[in-house]
């Protein structure tokens, strides 16, 4: 007997909950044959807004974790992606794709996975080579420790859409920051479910918040929203001039990749402790030696 | 069923307090106020409205460790709210009646900002009748221009009605001219019956401009679009028979601006362009400035602001 199928409403993960976009919009998109797939939630600047509020609201507890513990919960991420691989290999192909385009994928995951492992093994490590005792000539400690900055937000690639979006936000939240981002606009639907994954992977609600939508529409509001400290991403050279001008008034960091300019994501420049310190401040204090 | 009637004790006098004043379609109430969170106010109309809201607050700090340093700090605040100097001062500060000289002293005399104080046992109201009237006429003498009383939940669910109004018209002697607010407690009062019933009760003693107010903020349930509207609507048929216009203060749990716009809709709908000032409406509450000034200056600037650049930011960051 033949059963109708039951398709999936895909929605994005935002404070710890599977939510629609507020205005109720969404975008279709189609798989490998040219067929409809799916409507995917098309997000707003409010959306962005209630996505930076579910962050801030998460940053403190995140940030109290210890590193050890981030790091567990970063590698079980990438256990809970090794194990559902080829339902995130079929979620960036989309149904049935030539061999050459399913290879791919599936490398892409793979390296997802890697660099994943590679950013949980750093989260007990960094603070030991960022941070410092600094020589002075007087009877005191000078310490340079690391604190991570509060909600990032990051703009996720076309070109590999997982594994760029992944090699942003990792960086971010191995060091206590909070993420809110916006994920690719061809291909969104493997954020979609690695927001799926997230949710089983011991992640507190909120520290990681993925949008989909129309970068042109939620782009400006990553720029000018003064709670979000540091935008990680890849934009166009106008998305660029926004961003940095937005970032100006609101004194924020900048780390934007050029989207024309074709990143390797696969390459080993691709994964860095200086990642990790791009959202992070450095706090110095002196301590007396005492007797 | 006429033996339920001839039975003394609350569930009749309640009965018959109900048969007075009417009774509360609850289910209407819920439907009506769900109604109020869907409009879309926008722009010009959102800024009149948040700084509207601005002008009613009355700016709240009711804590055991409140010191005059810190009266004096949320003066400040409520005459310059924002370095915006487009942004009004609020309508009062509140405070306990200890921190009521401290507050005159940061003020002023004759400050546009006024001085409530919540006398009468807050937020319990459990001493003696006596002890409560002493610490009215206190606060009063020591500057403030406005009372707000807690009534005796006790006497009011054991059904002795003349004793709760006849306490609220001793209270109300001891005022002087400070204007009352009279605080229900709604989370006590447990249905939306007895609010109304309640509201009639206090309504019947007050003078024109004297307030009733929700909650005291103590409780888990404060004010909330419901009870609100129980009162408002309470305020509009006790206005439509005595030609008595009674003032509104919902306080507690009342935190983002944009609930604070909701709630102004529901004045609008409910009483009309009359209620809409800080003589006939209030909001009690300490933190709902900061959010309403956060989206003042988002529609200023445009761009969404962090809850830290504005005071009393509770995250780390």
């Amino acid at each position: 007997m033949s059963r109708l199928p039951i398709t999936k409403t895909p929605k994005v993960y935002v404070g710890g909950a599977f939510i629609r976009s507020e205005s109720a919009r969404v975008f279709p998109i189609r798989d490998a044959a040219g067929d409809f797939f799916a409507n995917i939630p098309q997000c707003t600047r409010k959306d962005l807004r209630n996505a930076v509020e579910a962050a801030a609201k998460a940053g403190p507890g995140w940030a109290k974790r210890t590193a050890y513990n981030r790091g567990q919960i970063l590698y079980r991420l990438g256990e809970m992606l090794e194990a559902r691989a080829a339902e995130m290999t079929a979620a960036i192909t989309l149904g049935a794709p030539s061999p050459a385009r399913a290879r791919a994928a599936a490398r892409e995951v793979a390296a997802t996975i890697d660099r994943l492992i590679y950013y949980a093994g750093w989260a007990d490590k960094y603070e030991q080579v960022l941070g410092n005792v600094n020589p002075v000539a007087a009877p005191y400690f000078n310490f340079t420790v690391t604190e991570p900055m509060g909600v990032i937000g990051v703009i996720a690639p076309d070109a590999a859409p997982l594994l760029g979006l992944v090699s942003l936000l990792a960086p971010a939240i191995v060091s206590g920051n909070t993420v809110v981002a916006l994920a690719s606009e061809t291909q969104p639907y493997a954020a979609i479910l690695l927001g799926e994954m997230l949710a089983t992977s011991d992640l507190p609600g909120g520290v990681v918040n993925l949008l989909t939508g129309f970068r042109r529409e939620v782009v400006p509001t990553f720029a000018t929203h003064t709670h979000l400290r540091a935008i990680s991403g890849v934009a166009t050279a106008d998305e660029r001039k926004a961003l940095k001008l937005g970032a100006a008034e609101s004194v924020k960091r900048t780390h934007l990749l050029k989207a024309e300019a074709k990143t390797d994501w696969f390459a080993d420049r691709a994964q860095s402790l200086e990642a990790i310190r791009d959202t992070l401040e450095f706090k110095t204090t002196w301590h007396p030696i005492g007797a | 069923m006429v033996g339920d009637l001839m039975n003394a004790g609350p569930s009749a006098s309640f009965r018959r307090l109900f048969d007075e004043v009417g009774p509360v379609d609850a289910v209407g109430i819920e439907e009506r106020v769900a109604k109020y969170t869907t409009r879309s106010i926008k722009k010009s109309a959102k800024l009149w409205g948040l700084r509207m809201a601005v002008t009613m607050v009355d700016l709240t700090t009711l804590e055991g460790k409140d010191t005059p340093g810190k009266v004096a700090s949320l003066c400040q605040k409520a005459v310059h709210p924002s370095d915006d100097s487009t942004v009004p001062p609020v309508a009062a500060v509140c405070v306990y009646p200890s921190m009521v000289r401290h507050a005159r002293r940061a003020l002023g005399p004759g400050a546009k900002v006024r001085i409530a104080s919540v006398a009468t046992a807050f937020p319990s109201g459990q001493t003696a009748l006596m002890t409560r009237l002493a610490e009215v006429r206190a606060a009063v003498a020591d500057g403030a221009d406005e009372i707000d009383m807690v009534i005796n939940r006790g006497a009011f669910l054991a059904g002795e009605f003349a004793r709760v109004q006849d306490e609220i018209a001793a209270v109300l002697a001891a005022c002087g001219p400070a204007t009352l607010k009279v605080i229900l407690e709604v989370s006590e009062l447990e249905t939306y019956d007895k609010i109304r019933a309640a509201s009639f009760l206090a309504m019947g003693v007050l003078r024109p401009g004297d307030f009733i107010k929700t909650s005291t903020g103590k409780t888990t349930l404060n004010a909330t679009l419901g009870n609100n509207q129980v009162m408002l609507e309470a305020i509009r048929d006790f206005y439509l028979d005595t030609g008595m216009a009674i003032a509104m203060k919902p306080a507690g749990g009342i935190r983002s601006a944009k609930q604070a716009l909701q709630f102004l809709i529901a004045v609008k709908e409910t009483l009309g362009d009359a209620w809409l000032n800080n003589k006939r409406y209030r909001f009690g509450a300490s933190s709902l400035l900061n959010d309403l000034l956060r989206q003042i200056e988002k529609e200023r600037t445009g761009a969404y602001q962090a809850p830290y650049y504005f005071s009393e930011a509770a995250e780390s960051y």
